[in-house]
């Protein structure tokens, strides 16, 4: 319609925040909170919701996808928690070392991927470790709307769960809490097995435990339909390799440590992103041209489309190989 | 206040009019001389000044006897307002936008006062001051969505996402084109999309899908459609098809010119914030070809689309019958020159009819 005189921006709307509050909540999470710059209310937010934020790392752009984990109803702030990662890429160290209250950062408006079904008659939350995070605001959520729920939290010890006290001594009988460190484990199988029908499971933690839950419920004939993950994909390491841009006339070096859609931004060329984690299919790019062989890590494309060659999801997917050409 | 209200019908006597103004700022969708599906998507996030792009939803000088038509819908056949039991919340999430939007673009005619959650809306040109709790159903007079819609212009349907799917879960449906909401409610994108020819084989609806899951919340994105209507009717409902379907058969050389409007929906795209469903609200405009012509453009171009529309999508929008007694009405508007890209009437630099 070529209504308006407008282009479309790539990514997400962002919000100018403030670092109001840094509270560490074990010896590896801390919980970070932001006020908006402008003083104005965050916008309100979905339960599952997450946003991205910004980090100047010394000249660096690295951007990290959180769980928004406060009151969906309370807009003063915006709180998420962090994972201290020692073999990390570097982004939750950043944060864990370089950021102070009263530090301004940028953050991108909420986007779910994993939301609440609200047809639910009744939610089951299962957390690995900081896989805690999304559940506190379904949590808000489902208290506020006087839904049904209960919680199974697996973590290493007492100690290193987060928000174990706060949980269990509020909702003494919804949430259960098993650790590692006295032998304790989720017992799936029972669990799934006394439900109400209509129920949905949320499973937020390590891969090994969300491929345990899909495989578990569905061999106890729960639909597919019911039972719902999300995990951050960070972008691995690997070989270096080189790309060309076609339409930005570069060639650019992707590092062992970054991932191509951070290789593409550090030379300055905008592409568009949401998640940065494999699922959203916002940076979805076409490939010109490509000798040598992809490693698809992605959510978002299909089989035949990882067969085919012809498209990459830059922000989790690599390559090795000769002559790499995208359309970007 | 701005904006001179009409006093006028969509039904029986048919005073529907529209003032130069309206004609002026008509949303006329053909950006060039011929039309073909595309997903044509582009961000909303505003226009130019007093087009009907320029604020969240717009608001003209149809409003108040609009609303007082889909009133009558709604008494004859309740069904035209339905929300699933899982929707409510997205309801709540239509009421806050359209009131805190409203409040914000046309502060002389709305007004939205907020404590914590006791909120006080006032509604001036449909005469409404009343105070209510956010999110507490017992202070509305009826469900949120249904209160909000009954004060807001244009078809509203609430898709839930599910799955990657877009389901079609709730709606204030009134002014649609040939589509019922009591039938479709429930359905997936694919399903409610079935009946449309030509678009599945181009992959249309694959690539619109993707593009609609994307949708970010303080994003949101805009498009427009077609059709054509016999006399300025909103309700062109399945429902009440024996009614308004004969009508296609009054039309005479007399009195096409009148009788035959050009029907333009204005869909926007929203992302709710905490339902995280997608509202997709549709606004109809109407204008008669004999308005339209006013605009030389305009009334080039619209023969020229019309002559060449593929015959599939002449019968889809339900003009087939009609189009030989159309083409001879614009034809008379249509000098051969060349017209100007884009959509705007160009009136200081278009040529007048050469003919």
């Amino acid at each position: 319609m070529s209504a308006a005189p407008q282009k479309a921006k790539a990514g997400a709307e962002k919000i100018e925040v403030e670092v109001s509050a840094i509270v560490p909540v074990n010896e590896l999470v801390s919980r970070f909170e932001f006020k908006r710059r402008d003083g104005q209310p965050f916008p309100p937010f979905s339960a599952g919701a997450h946003t991205v934020v910004e980090m100047n790392d010394n000249g660096r752009m690295r951007l990290n996808p959180y769980s928004l984990m406060s009151d969906p109803a309370d807009t003063s702030i915006y709180a998420i928690s962090v994972r201290r990662d020692d073999e990390g890429r570097g982004g939750s160290l950043f944060m864990h070392r370089h950021v102070k209250v009263g530090d301004p950062m940028t953050i991108t408006y909420p986007v779910n991927l994993f939301p609440l079904d609200l047809r639910g008659h009744k939610h089951v939350f299962l957390a690995g470790g900081i896989g805690i995070t999304p559940f506190l605001s379904m949590i808000a959520t489902l208290e506020r709307m006087g839904g049904r729920w209960e919680m199974h939290y697996a973590c290493r010890s007492k100690a290193l769960g987060s928000y174990v006290d706060e949980l269990t001594g509020r909702h003494p009988d919804k949430v259960h809490v098993y650790c590692d460190d006295q032998d304790e484990a989720i017992p799936l199988e029972s669990l799934l097995d006394g439900q109400p029908l209509g129920t949905h499971v949320y499973v937020c933690g390590p891969a090994g435990m969300i491929n345990w839950v899909h495989s578990t419920a569905e061999a106890h004939g729960w639909p597919k339909e019911h039972v719902h993950s999300e995990e951050f994909l960070a972008p691995q390491p690997g070989k270096p390799f080189e790309v060309r841009l076609c339409k930005s006339d570069i060639v650019i070096q992707v590092g062992e440590h970054e991932s191509l859609l951070e290789a593409i931004e550090r030379c300055g060329v905008q592409a568009p992103f949401l998640c940065r984690g494999g699922a959203c299919g916002q940076c979805e790019t076409d490939v010109v041209e490509a000798d040598g062989e992809f490693i698809h890590r992605d959510h978002w494309l299909e089989e035949e489309e990882h067969a085919s060659g012809k498209k990459i999801m830059p922000c989790v997917s690599r390559f090795v190989g000769k002559t790499l050409v995208l359309d970007r | 206040m701005t904006i001179q209200f009409n006093t006028e019908t969509f039904r029986d006597d048919y005073s529907f009019r529209n003032s130069d103004w309206a004609i002026k700022r008509f949303p006329f969708p053909f950006h060039e001389d011929s039309y073909m599906y595309s997903v044509n998507m582009e961000q909303h996030r505003g226009g130019p000044k007093g087009s009907v792009y320029e604020m969240r939803f717009d608001v003209d000088e149809h409003y108040v006897s609009e609303m007082a038509d889909r009133a009558i819908v709604l008494a004859e056949d309740p069904l035209r307002c339905q929300s699933l039991p899982h929707m409510t919340l997205a309801g709540w999430d239509t009421l806050e936008l359209i009131m805190v939007s409203k409040s914000e673009d046309y502060p002389d005619l709305f007004e939205l006062h907020r404590d914590g959650n006791r909120w006080r809306w006032i509604n001036k040109p449909m005469d409404i001051d009343h105070t209510f709790t956010f999110l507490d159903e017992t202070t509305l007079p009826c469900g949120p969505l249904e209160y909000i819609t009954r004060q807001a212009q244009g078809d509203y349907a609430v898709l839930d996402q599910r799955d990657d799917m877009l389901y079609m879960d709730a709606g204030m449906v009134t002014t649609q084109a040939d589509w019922s909401l009591d039938f479709d409610i429930g359905m997936d994108f694919f399903e409610w999309h079935a009946p449309v020819p030509l678009a599945h084989e181009m992959g249309i609806f694959k690539r619109a899908l993707k593009f609609l899951l994307n949708i970010q919340q303080g994003a949101p994105a805009r498009r427009l459609n077609w059709t054509m209507t016999v006399n300025p009717l909103l309700d062109t409902s399945p429902e009440n098809y024996h009614k308004w379907g004969v009508q296609k058969t009054t039309l005479t050389p007399e009195n096409i010119g009148s009788k035959q409007h050009l029907r333009v929906e204005l869909q926007t795209f929203y992302r709710l914030p905490r339902s995280n469903a997608l509202l997709f609200p549709i606004r109809c405009y109407l204008i008669s070809f004999q308005d339209l012509v006013t605009i030389p453009k305009w009334g080039r171009r619209l023969h020229r689309v019309i002559r060449d529309l593929p015959e599939e999508l002449a019968t889809y929008k339900g003009f087939i019958d009609n189009r030989p007694l159309m083409l001879d009405y614009l034809s008379r508007y249509d000098d051969g020159l060349p017209t100007s890209p884009g959509v705007w009437p160009d009136l200081d630099t278009e040529p007048s009819l050469q003919k």
